[in-house]
């Protein structure tokens, strides 16, 4: 496939770490902010690449992972109700919440459906107007324009059996709440290459210089990650603290305008809850007073919903890049893809998911450096 | 989740009020939404993410940034040139 198979050959993936092995002069902790972006590194093992000197820690860029024990809760009660079609994306089918996950709402006679797109809704709602169809909407800013033209479709056809569970997080502010903690240890970022296509990169432009970590957008290839590093080390090594983009093919500086107008005509910035993590100010969208029609937590009294953690999981740690899934004594023992205790294990995109599913929980690996 | 699949626009198509397209990923084809696409072409690359294009995918950045990657080892011998191999 054209631009997927040339930025994973193997030859051009060793010229590129060989140039990293040339640039570095001393340790540094990069982190990747993307959850799909750790499951490249673990899958290619891009990180048995690199010179002892770099380190790359996971960052909290997995919407399934961080979407709230609360909300999947929220939403399997939805689901369970008898004049419901609940739909989602096939990716948070499996993450369970305090009884079960939706494949078991699913098999105690729940209509779920897994849809490949937001629209898909919005013609199973036009088919089934006795019902009221549920999206669940989650994601980073990536996600958004998907969801909020759905929403907007739905008025502008009058589909009023429609309504979506908001639950979308934003990036900038979770660097900088990683970059404000005083035990962080991340120096460099390699940034969220789609969520830029489509938000553009002028709002990492501040945070690069206040907090002196320079910020490289990039791909999700392995090319593109080895690139991404490549460029993060020269900025470390020459004391450089920019913004720079790595993923030119699908990203520009203001990225896609159309896009972002459709978010903001439906969608307003509010303070979202984080598993793993907690709230964050100005952290996540929710639909704006326009479309509240729209919003399934004021369509559905669900009262107040509490969902106490395992204290063993240090998935809030893993997030922030403090530790490593070795770090964890339940990683690979209590704590599985099949029984996962946290945010990082709920999904394939999460670290210690990534690192179980491709091995990793069999070989020893050294934790988080510097972390006793 | 935020994955993004390059694929080629071969067909465009107005469906309900909305501009569509049929993407091509080396074999497999797929209807996405190309509303917020401007100027959409067939032959042309765009990024696809839960059935909407979120951006094209720029095929001459595409090639300039590939070809810098794979003229690296020899700038760099370019630029520091092994002494012995002046001499000869």
């Amino acid at each position: 496939m054209k631009y997927v198979d040339e930025y994973r050959d193997r030859k051009m993936a060793n010229k590129v770490a060989a140039e990293i092995h040339r640039a570095v002069t001393r340790p540094w902790a990069i982190m990747e902010v993307c959850g799909g972006q750790t499951h490249s590194i673990v899958k290619y093992g891009i990180d048995y690449l690199l010179p002892k000197e770099v380190e790359l820690v996971h960052g909290p860029g997995c919407p399934v992972c961080v979407t709230p024990l609360e909300m999947i809760d929220r939403a399997h009660a939805i689901a369970r109700q008898p004049d419901v079609i609940f739909c989602s994306f096939g990716d948070m089918l499996r993450v369970p919440g305090s009884h079960g996950d939706l494949f078991q709402v699913k098999a105690a006679g729940a209509d779920v459906r897994i849809v490949y797109t937001p629209l898909d809704c919005l013609r199973i709602a036009a088919a089934n107007t006795s019902k009221k169809v549920v999206f669940f909407a989650i994601g980073f800013e990536t996600t958004a324009p998907a969801n909020a033209m759905a929403v907007w479709q739905a008025r502008a056809q009058r589909i009023r059996n429609f309504s979506v569970l908001v639950s979308q997080v934003l990036v900038p502010p979770a660097i900088a709440g990683i970059l404000e903690a005083p035990e962080n240890r991340v120096q460099a970022f390699l940034g969220p290459g789609h969520v830029c296509a489509v938000m553009g990169y002028r709002e990492y432009e501040p945070i690069a210089p206040r907090y002196r970590t320079p910020i490289v957008i990039t791909g999700f290839e392995p090319i593109d990650l080895l690139e991404g590093t490549l460029m993060a080390v020269r900025q470390l090594e020459q004391g450089r603290t920019e913004v720079e983009n790595q993923y030119g093919r699908a990203v520009t500086p203001d990225g896609n305008v159309d896009a972002q107008r459709m978010i903001r005509r439906v969608f307003e910035v509010c303070d979202r809850a984080w598993r793993g993590i907690g709230v964050i100010p100005k952290s996540g969208y929710r639909l704006n007073d326009e479309f509240r029609d729209f919003d399934a937590e004021r369509m559905f009294e669900l009262g107040s919903i509490h969902a106490p953690e395992p204290a063993i999981c240090i998935s809030g740690q893993v997030l922030r890049g403090l530790k490593k899934p070795h770090d964890c004594p339940a990683f690979g023992r209590e704590c599985t893809p099949q029984n996962p205790l946290g945010a990082t294990m709920v999904s394939a995109e999460g670290a210690c998911a990534a690192y179980y599913n491709y091995g990793r929980h069999l070989v020893k690996v050294p934790s988080a450096a510097g972390i006793s | 989740m935020c994955l993004a699949i390059p694929g080629k626009i071969v067909e465009l198509e107005e469906k309900g009020c909305m501009r569509m397209g049929r993407i091509d990923y080396g074999g497999i084809t797929r209807d996405a939404c190309l509303e917020y696409i401007a100027d959409p072409q067939i032959g042309e690359y765009v990024m696809v993410h839960v059935g909407f294009a979120i951006s094209k995918v720029d095929a001459e950045e595409a090639a300039r940034t590939y070809q810098y990657l794979a003229e690296m080892d020899q700038l760099e011998e370019i630029a520091v040139p092994e002494p012995s191999r002046e001499i000869r």
